[in-house]
This record gives structure tokens, sequence and C-alpha cells, in this order.
């Protein structure tokens, strides 16, 4: 991997997964959906997501706008993630008719420092551009967003391996 | 009990996801996860010693702050105890990068033909 390549952090989505969260966003519209990622970490800094669990939008008072997954929905999401050996590594939501940029609401209320943040504008009801954003830093009073590229992985040639992941030696 | 620590504080954790604690009521395990992690403290609590307001946590499917003694809701050996950042946002003026011309990876995705992984269907 080039010095360039590093100098941004990656987002490998399983096809399936970036399949998944686009086609939520447009299901929802008008409205704003949201979700939750989960995968391994890769080398400490990127996040592998082999999966994306559905949350329900709670705001439904401003849900073309804002979005809100219920903790108690997350301990769930959390523990059932656990159970399969992976983590919570990020979030995803949707931006109905709207640039797939954050928001000034979207930074203040992120909290998962080291997650990835996708968002997906969905334009009169299409998917449109996805961009996934890194919580960087070390606290509330240093965090940042940061872009990260998002590779998406085809996982056409399936392996059944009984682990359920499988790495290959040659993908770096 | 068990200690769910969440992604974004394992680093604070020695990297650990669980801590095991031998404790008595939910501020007695919270005690015994900062002693253990002494770094995560700011992380969970203000200056003044308070849970956070972003921070929630669950005693087994229970939100502390509604249960009638709070903190001082005694525990068992069998009970989990989930911290949970909130997660929550929306579309508002877009804030971007703060540095012109970025921001848009989306539009130049790149596709991984390997298979890297394998997901259950
Ligand atoms: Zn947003």
């Amino acid at each position: 991997m080039s010095a360039l390549q590093r100098a941004v952090s990656d987002l490998r989505l399983t096809r399936a997964v970036y399949e998944a969260i686009r086609a939520h966003g447009e299901e929802t519209y008008p409205h704003e959906c949201c979700g939750a990622l989960l995968g391994n970490s890769v080398q400490g800094s990127s996040w592998r997501i082999v999966a994306a669990v559905r949350a329900g939008n709670t705001r439904t008072d401003s849900a073309h706008n804002r979005y809100q997954i219920s903790p108690a929905e997350l301990v769930k999401i959390e523990r059932e993630a656990r159970r399969d050996g992976l983590s919570i590594a990020g979030f995803y939501h949707s931006h109905p008719d709207h640039p797939a940029q954050w928001s000034q609401t979207d930074f203040a209320e992120a909290h998962w420092l080291g997650c990835s943040y996708v968002i997906t504008a969905v334009d009169l009801g299409k998917a449109t551009v996805t961009n996934s954003f890194l919580l960087a830093g070390t606290t509330e009073e240093d965090k940042r967003f940061e872009p990260q590229k998002i590779e998406v992985v085809e996982t056409d040639e399936p392996t059944r391996a009984s682990s359920g992941a499988r790495l290959e030696s040659k993908e770096a | 009990m068990k200690i769910f620590i969440p992604t974004p504080l394992r680093v604070y954790a020695a990297g650990k996801d669980t801590l095991e604690v031998n404790a008595a009521t939910v501020s007695g395990a919270l005690d015994e996860l900062t002693r253990t992690f002494p770094d995560l403290r700011k992380h969970l609590f203000t200056g003044e010693g308070k849970l956070r307001a972003f921070v929630n946590v669950y005693l087994n499917d229970e939100d502390v702050r509604y249960l009638p003694q709070k903190e001082a809701t005694a525990v068992s050996a069998a009970d989990t105890l989930s911290i949970i950042p909130s997660i929550a946002g929306g579309t508002g003026r877009p804030g971007g990068t703060g540095r012109p011309g970025e921001g848009a990876f989306g539009a130049a995705v790149k596709i991984r033909p390997k298979c890297l992984i394998h997901i259950e269907e």
C-alpha cells in the first residue's frame, strides 16, 4: 500500500452490506434510516464491516432530518455482535434530499471515537452518494470527522470457512 | 458481574471488551472499572463525577438512570452492565471536511474483486 493510500483510512464493506444500507435509505425515504455496522478491526485502525443491522429511528417527531437509535436497542445489537465475535464498528444513516456530508448535528452527537459514520444521500427516493467519516481524536474536545475511503469487497467467491470469516494473505 | 466495554473505550481498557468485577452495586462496579483502567474515568464521568450525558449505562436491559435506586442498585454475579454512548444526528447545514474539494469519496468508490471475507447469508 502506498503512502498516498495510507493518508486516508479505509472502510471495507462487503457488497451485501453496501447494498443493504443504501436500500434501507431508499425504503425509509423521505425519512432518515439508521443502523449499526458490525465488523472487525484491521491492523488496529481500519474497519472491515461484515454486517449491517437495521435500527428503528426513534425521532418520529422529525424523522425527515433527524435520527436516533435507542440505547436499549443498541445494547441488544451490541450483545448479539459480541456473541458473533464482532464489534460495533460504526453507524450508518441517510440524508433524504441532502448531500452525503456530515452535518453540525451529526458531529455534535457523534461520540463513538474511532468508529465510522456512513452517510448515504437519497435523492428523490434513489440512493446516490455514500460517504464514510471516521470519528477521529481521543476526547470529546479534540474529536473530528475525517473522510474515509470506502472499499466495497465482492464476496461472490464463497469460501464457506467455519469461522465465518477468512482472511486472504494477498489482499494487501 | 461482567461489564461490557464499548468499542471507542477499549483503547483505554488495554483493548479489552469485557471486565469481570466483584461488586455489590452499579456504582461499585463502575468504581472497580475505573480503578482497573484509570484512563476510562474522564471518558465516562464529568469533572463533578457524574456520568457524562451521552454515556448510557444499562444493567441488563434497564437504563440505570431510570432504576429507582439508580447507581445504588444492587447487582449480582449473573448481571451484565453495558456502557453505550448515544447515537443520533441528522441533516442540517452540511459540515464537509473544512478542506476545499475534499469529502466526496463516494464518487470514487474502489471495488475490490477479491473475496476477503465470507458471511453467512
Ligand atoms: Zn446526518
